[in-house]
């Protein structure tokens, strides 16, 4: 009689703990996974490319239904789990669909922050998170041309770029004067917002949203220093927060996300958790790269095979915003006891800086070229002394004297 | 006109003819002349270059009085009424010509007898006296004439070549090329290089005797005595045709009576003093070959007398392969002797002080103003500006503010003298900065008459290209002045070739064989024929119509006695010697690809490749002792001034001295005139200066930030204590070095580089490094480097990318870095000048195996196979390599 484990969340994290298993432990569980959405387990981070019509739908499904049979894995669609009963080891799905359990994995994910601001109920306010507001972005710019986008991070600069793409006229509202400014410092800030705003992007920079206006659909965005737009759709994309309602219910531990040890095991027995709900040792997780190494060592752990653990090292960003190649890593602001190498080429939009601290490097944000971002990354893991190299590292590993690399 | 025209070399005293053709574009391609005898087609690399040369940037083109241009006849009106004004009221001796080895003879000619015949005075010396005034002196004493005995031709059928304060593969390329091939041709040629420098020359000696600066009379007292003391006398031709050989002798014995005596006193091994008292002893066909390292000096004449006793001890001269030969330093020093442009000569090699040819040359110009005292040689001529003795100065055709030494105070001096007229094809040099007014002369290609190479060879310079703007002949010029002084019958010529038959006449007037020099055949020849004029070797006259290979073939010399004279030498030390402060003895001279002040030169992009930049040699020792390091800069000092410079160290150069090249000057650099460091001290009978002895201190130079710019057009001066302008290919190179630190590295750049074009820029703030590249329609515009040290990215790769039509998206990338990256070739400092190969391309080709000798590398590489001027630096790399 094999063991029951159940998966509550349907998404990138959870559904890569039971690829990891399968590999690890194919017969060991009888597999249960519960999804809010109606579709397989699709790759959340090509929405972008969806909405931007390079992909279809099709196309960023991972896993579709057929896969689960062929599994032998019970997936129940659109059913949000409402309860979990932790002594009976049974959840519960608010159509009344229960499973029981022998172990549990959370991954329930984060839901977007919609600011509390009036009118956020009005028609054509949403956010960026799944297939149906890809769905509903695309229909209405079918037949409205006015975007407004709340938010100049990754999330929000995505779904202007794909909105442009589908024919509106976009705005991005943004509080601060730095784009991304979890992955960029201002310089790099600035020419992204020269590069999109060439490409026919606008921008409101330190913007602060007031209300949303209109009769039943948003008609315009009020901002705090009086001024408004007009706006047929409002995207609300200013980050996201775990989801921890379920837990929180349930009783399991939770600060702002649920909270896990190095194994991803929560504070309640047989019970763990992976993704964006977590949070561990004090930090919570948006990037896809910690969640893949999350779904590993949960994997193990479900398998008992040893005890691998998650440490949330540094991470570097690599990324393909709207065509531009970014990468960041650890402190790249720096401060008054740091020194930075910096390169530019605006014209070739180009735009390189390392941080470096009694000659290591610290931090590196890359804008336009990111060759050699992991051999930065990889220095900076090693915390190696780069006097020798300080005068050509920016230029590339090429430059570096073999004996030196 | 495109059909080629054959002239000669402006350049060295070799002489060499020049095959010019004019192409549509106005350029010029140049070969070597196959039949010309001094160089039968073969050209050095400077030679070659002289198409680079031809453009018109920076040419004075019109007359200036004051800075204002003004027609010729105002210019030459206030000429003349200057020195008129000043003749009248303080004497013919109140004013002065100071002339040059750079005119033709019969520019020199008339100048000359402005001076002597006219105005009266004797005040007109010549650059030739900085050169081979020594020589001439030491000529004088022992032949009683300014007779060089030898022709180039002796060198190739010599079994022993003594080359003697030359570095001949540099300095006479040719005449080095010519040595090296009758070496291959004759394995017997055995080479004895005298010199305290290990330079390109000794690259072909079978021995280098690297002897303390100013010891050679006790080297040649020491030959001389060897010679007698081992029975290697002429008794025969010292008995009857000559005069003081026992005089001579018993002071060679004083100083140099033994080898380890010679040997201790010129700090040479006693072997190799012994090997070459051998050699020389041994070897009947043998040739002196020297220059400036034995004129330069305070002793330059008793050096050249030193020499020509050993020939005359042992009858070597007047014979084929045989005699003391002196080589030139200019195109026409020789004919400037000839004309009598030292100011201790009179004319036609006549002296001043002779009654006889006082009487004659002034019945032959119909005067009776010419001078009866000699006038001031060049650097008490300047004295005598700097005193106010003289009040007037005319300068032609030189830039006595950067050769002169104590150069500081020529200009002083200029800067304080009443009138000075300068006539240059220059519009900006150091001496025009202090001119009041300025003549614009013709240049090299546009002026045409004769000129006499180092072995009495007088071949044509025709002119190849149009006159440009207002500039004329300097004989119109000086003809013109004279006239004016109311000389109107005397200075009225129709035609150079007038000049030039005068000039011939004069040599044999009342000549019967008494004055060596006598070109009577040549004193009525027409016009045509002087258009003519193919290359000939004076005397040429009715016994020798012809010319003269050789002289002294009868034993018969132009003493009193007609016999040759032994002079006694007494070795003494150069007049300042190293002491505390100044503990280093500083050695001058030139570098391969430049040509005195570099205002022809420095035209040519090519050549400015081989050595861009102003250097100190320092032996390794020296190095250590006083601290300065390869690469980095060092300041020189000495009591009369002082000079930055770019230290290399080397073993080439001997402990306790140290060398600086002669041409750079304040038109290129802020500091780096080196003449302004050299010591005053002269020869007391030739008057030449000690250009290769002054006592120096060295000390390393660290400004608060070192860089350089590479920019397509040209820039207003950078301010700061270090700079140096360079021409390159289609890029002007500044290296700079700077006291005052820069506080906004971007600020400054686009200061001095403006904000256009596409910037990409480089700071690391907190080690003070910047840099930055600017692009302009895909094209590198300039780009500036910054370090606190002098370690920065070789120039070459950044040089090259000015040639590309576009700037690859690679270069561009890698610009900042300033070196091309993995697998992307460097090709290092430049070597070859004529086909551009540089010093890592020919590095690899050996490294690689394929080549093994210097034709392999010309093989390959085409390196060395044009002018031949880079060969002895190929065989350094072959040998460095082999090692």
């Amino acid at each position: 009689m094999k063991e029951k484990l159940v998966l509550i969340g349907n998404g990138m994290a959870g559904m890569r703990t039971i690829d990891e298993l399968l590999k690890l432990a194919p017969e060991k569980y009888d597999i249960t996974v519960f999804g809010a959405e109606p579709h397989g387990n699709y790759n959340r981070i090509m929405l972008s490319p969806v909405l931007a019509g390079d992909k279809s739908i099709g196309e960023i499904l991972i896993h579709d239904l057929q896969w689960y049979q062929d599994n032998n894995i019970t997936l129940h669609t659109e059913k949000t789990i409402t309860q979990i009963d932790r002594t009976k080891r049974i959840v519960l799905a608010e159509d009344g669909t229960t499973a029981d359990y022998d172990r549990l994995i959370l991954a329930t994910g984060s839901n977007p922050v919609m600011l509390p601001i009036p009118g956020i109920e009005l028609e054509g306010v949403i956010s960026f998170r799944d297939i149906n507001d890809v769905n509903i972005m695309i229909e209405t710019a079918k037949t409205h041309k006015k975007a407004i986008v709340i938010g100049g991070g990754l999330l929000g600069l995505e779904a202007a770029n794909g909105l442009m793409i589908q024919g509106m006229d976009v705005s991005v509202v943004h509080r601060s004067g730095t784009l991304m400014n979890q992955q960029l410092d201002q310089a790099a800030s600035d020419l992204m917002l020269i590069e999109l705003q060439a490409k026919g992007m606008h921008f409101l920079m330190h913007h602060d949203t007031a209300e949303f206006i209109g009769k039943d659909r948003v008609e315009k965005v009020l901002f705090k220093d009086g001024s408004e737009v007009d706006a047929d759709l409002v995207v609300m994309a200013v980050g996201v927060r775990p989801n921890i309602e379920l837990a929180q219910n349930s009783g399991i531990a939770c600060e702002r996300g649920v909270l896990v040890d190095d194994t991803m095991s929560t504070y309640s027995p047989n019970i763990y958790a992976v993704g964006e709900c977590v949070q561990h040792r004090n930090q919570t997780f948006g990037l896809v790269a910690p969640l893949y190494e999350q779904a590993k060592v949960c994997a193990s752990r479900l398998a008992n095979s040893g005890a691998a653990k998650y440490s949330s090292s540094a991470t570097a960003t690599k990324l393909k915003v709207t065509g531009i190649d970014l990468f960041s890593a650890g402190d790249f602001m720096g401060d008054d006891s740091t020194e930075s190498l910096i390169f530019s080429d605006p014209t070739r939009h180009v735009y390189k800086k390392i941080v470096l601290k009694d000659n290591k490097i610290i931090g590196t944000v890359l804008y336009g070229d990111t060759t050699d971002g992991n051999w930065y990354f990889s220095l900076l893991g090693e915390q190696r002394d780069i006097s020798a190299l300080r005068e050509d590292i920016l230029f590339g590993q090429h430059q570096i004297d073999e004996a030196l690399l | 006109m495109t059909e080629p025209v054959a002239t000669t070399c402006p350049y060295c005293g070799v002489g060499c003819g020049v095959l010019a053709t004019p192409e549509k574009d106005g350029s010029l391609t140049i070969k070597g002349l196959e039949d010309h005898p001094a160089n039968f087609g073969r050209l050095c690399s400077k030679g070659s270059a002289l198409g680079d040369t031809v453009d018109l940037d920076g040419r004075l083109l019109h007359p200036q009085i004051k800075g204002q241009q003004s027609s010729w006849d105002e210019a030459l009106d206030a000429v003349a009424n200057g020195f008129r004004k000043v003749i009248d009221e303080h004497g013919p001796d109140a004013v002065a010509f100071y002339v040059s080895g750079q005119l033709l003879t019969e520019d020199y000619y008339v100048a000359n007898k402005l001076m002597k015949g006219f105005i009266g005075s004797g005040n007109i010396d010549t650059n030739s006296r900085l050169c081979m005034s020594s020589a001439v002196a030491g000529y004088k004493r022992a032949f009683g004439a300014d007779a060089v005995p030898c022709s180039y031709e002796d060198l190739e059928q010599a079994d022993l070549i003594v080359i003697e304060g030359s570095n001949t593969a540099w300095c006479h390329p040719v005449i080095f090329q010519r040595i090296v091939q009758a070496k291959e041709d004759n394995p017997d040629l055995k080479i004895v290089v005298i010199d305290p420098r290990k330079t390109a020359t000794c690259e072909i000696a079978d021995l280098h005797l690297p002897l303390k600066s100013g010891s050679d009379t006790s080297l040649f007292n020491g030959l001389l005595h060897y010679l007698q003391h081992n029975n290697h006398l002429d008794n025969d031709f010292i008995d009857n045709h000559t005069e003081g050989f026992a005089a001579a002798l018993s002071s060679a014995q004083q100083s140099s009576a033994d080898i380890n005596t010679v040997a201790e006193r010129c700090g040479l091994s006693a072997n190799d003093v012994a090997e070459f008292f051998r050699l020389f002893a041994n070897t009947e066909k043998v040739v002196t070959l020297y220059s400036q390292g034995v004129n330069q000096s305070s002793a330059g004449t008793d050096n050249s007398n030193s020499i020509i006793n050993c020939h005359l001890a042992t009858g070597r001269i007047g014979k084929p392969a045989m005699g003391p030969f002196s080589i030139t330093g200019q195109p026409n020093a020789m004919g400037g002797r000839e004309v009598g442009g030292l100011s201790n000569q009179l004319a036609a090699h006549m002296d001043i002080d002779n009654p006889i040819h006082h009487d004659l040359v002034s019945r032959f110009w119909q005067t009776d103003n010419l001078t009866t005292t000699a006038g001031a040689k060049a650097v008490d001529m300047f004295n005598d500006v700097a005193s106010g003795k003289i009040k007037a100065i005319w300068i032609m055709a030189t830039n006595p503010v950067v050769t002169l030494p104590d150069a500081d105070k020529v200009r002083e001096a200029l800067q304080a003298c009443e009138l000075v007229v300068v006539s240059d094809c220059e519009q900006n040099t150091d001496t025009t900065a202090c001119s009041d007014i300025l003549l614009p002369a013709l240049a090299w290609g546009e002026k045409c008459g004769t000129v006499t190479n180092s072995e009495r060879r007088i071949s044509r310079q025709r002119n190849i290209l149009p006159h440009p703007g207002e500039a004329e002949e300097d004989w119109w010029i000086i003809c013109h002045v004279a006239q004016r002084l109311g000389f109107e019958k005397q200075f009225d010529y129709p035609t150079n070739a007038d000049i030039f038959r005068e000039h011939a006449a004069l040599s044999s007037f009342e000549n019967n064989g008494t004055r060596d020099f006598d070109i009577s055949a040549l004193a009525k020849i027409s016009d045509d024929e002087y258009d003519q004029l193919t290359p000939i070797q004076w005397p040429i006259n009715a016994d020798n119509p012809n010319g003269t290979e050789r002289l002294f073939t009868d034993k018969c010399f132009f003493t009193a006695s007609g016999k040759a004279q032994f002079i006694a030498i007494q070795p003494r030390l150069p007049v300042n010697t190293p002491n505390e402060k100044y503990p280093l003895i500083l050695n001058t001279g030139r570098v391969r690809d430049q040509w005195h002040t570099m205002t022809r030169t420095a035209r040519s992009a090519k050549l400015n490749g081989h050595i861009p930049e102003p250097f100190v040699e320092v032996h390794p020792v020296d190095a250590e002792k006083w601290s300065v390091i390869e690469g980095a800069l060092a300041q020189i000092e000495s009591r009369w001034g002082a000079v930055l410079a770019r230290v290399q160290v080397t073993d080439n150069q001997q402990k306790g001295s140290v060398f600086i090249p002669m041409h750079w000057n304040q038109q290129n650099s802020s500091l780096s005139r080196v003449d302004a460091v050299v010591n005053p001290a002269a020869d007391p009978l030739s008057g030449q200066p000690e250009f290769k002895h002054t006592p120096v201190s060295i000390r390393a130079y660290q400004p608060v930030w070192h860089g350089f710019i590479l920019s397509r057009i040209p820039l207003p001066t950078i301010n700061c204590q270090y700079w140096l302008k360079i021409k390159g290919e289609q890029f002007w190179r500044y290296e700079l070095a700077g006291d005052a630190a820069i506080n906004d590295h971007s600020a400054w750049a686009k200061q001095h580089l403006g904000d256009a074009g596409e910037w990409l820029e480089f700071s690391d703030g907190a080690s003070q490094r910047y840099r930055a590249g600017i692009i302009k329609n895909n094209q590198l515009e300039s780009v500036v480097f910054i370090a606190p040290t002098h370690e920065l990215p070789t120039r070459s790769w950044l040089s090259q990318l000015f040639a590309e039509k576009e700037l690859s998206s690679e270069a561009r990338t890698n610009l900042l870095a300033g070196k091309p990256g993995a697998d992307q070739p460097d090709i290092g400092p430049l070597i070859c000048a004529c086909f551009g190969v540089g010093e890592n391309t020919i590095k690899e080709a050996i490294a690689c195996g394929d080549a093994k000798t210097v034709d392999d590398i010309g093989n390959l590489l085409k390196a060395g196979t044009n002018c031949g001027s880079c060969i002895p630096e190929l065989k350094k790399l072959l040998y460095a390599t082999a090692k």
